[in-house]
């Protein structure tokens, strides 16, 4: 396996979905090459980052608007 | 390495179990339990729509129209998907529809991207300290925000909801009308495009 090959996969190894063949070849790659290691590594962190990250509060100003238009609709009877 | 998902904990504001009885009790003209709906998810489908679109009111708008038609619509749903999952489906097509008539020469998810052939990273640095240790959480939302916001659109409504709302292959091709391959495809170039982008913020040596 080259290195074009390990980034090709790469999304497939992350998500835990590459073949047994595959996997093995991709980790012995990984193994002698650092680069690779550092992009694997560093493409997993950014995947993390996004996933266990917290939104922040809604706006106060943002958060009235949506809860009185929600108000009104929600206190009439379901049709 | 352990595959992502295993090392994500599931967010806290999202629990499946009690979700459905409140759905249920929504659905049984309870207004109090959609409520309790909309306060959990409001935070992630305004991220989500001012993701997707870029512009704070048209999220604002986009959220306000995601909720209501939810509400309107809450005797359709079946239960076949998570209600959040619903929910997201909702939100990114108002947030499209938003998208696209403000941009309507660049936005066409449904066409190829060009792609060329460098994949291979050009910058391959390691990272310091971890970036949570190394920013504030709100200082780390910005960058996070600011390099979704530089991913062209077709590249960034699909790490949306593949990487973010942690959506299904399957289930992102469905709602943006495209092809699997094509979503593993643009994901990956996603993913590799926002690791190039934040390596400027994050590389060993730097400091803030």
């Amino acid at each position: 396996m080259k290195c074009k090959n390990v980034v090709e996969e790469l999304s497939e190894y992350l998500n835990g979905e590459l073949d047994s063949t595959m996997l093995s070849d991709l980790e012995v790659h990984l193994a002698k090459c650092k680069n690779c290691r550092l992009v694997v590594n560093t493409c997993k962190k950014t995947v993390e980052i996004f996933c266990n990250s917290e939104p922040v509060p809604l706006p106060e100003d943002t958060r009235d608007r949506l809860h009185k238009a929600l108000f009104s609709k929600l206190h009439k009877p379901h049709n | 390495m352990e595959p992502i998902k295993a090392n994500l904990a599931a967010s806290p504001a999202v629990k499946p179990d009690d979700e459905a009885a409140l759905v249920a009790a929504a659905k049984g003209g309870e207004v109090s339990a959609f409520e309790t709906l909309v306060n959990r998810y409001e935070r992630k489908i305004f991220r989500l729509s001012q993701n997707i679109t870029q512009n704070r009111e048209d999220a604002e708008d986009v959220m306000q129209e995601a909720f209501l038609k939810a509400y309107e619509h809450l005797p359709e749903f079946q239960g076949n998907s998570r209600f959040y999952t619903w929910l997201v489906r909702i939100a990114v097509n108002q947030a499209l529809m938003k998208l696209r008539r403000r941009r309507p020469n660049l936005v066409s998810l449904d066409e190829a991207i060009q792609t060329e052939d460098d994949l291979l990273p050009r910058e391959v640095e390691d990272w310091g300290p971890t970036p949570e240790e190394r920013y504030e959480q709100s200082e780390l939302q910005g960058i996070l925000s600011t390099v979704v916001g530089e991913l062209e659109p077709g590249f960034r409504v699909v790490f949306q909801l593949r990487d973010v709302e942690e959506l299904s292959t399957e289930e992102t091709a469905e709602v943006l009308g495209l092809s699997v391959p094509a979503v593993k495809s643009r994901l990956l170039r996603a993913r590799l495009k926002l690791r190039q982008k934040l390596n400027r913020y994050f590389r060993k040596g730097d400091s803030q």
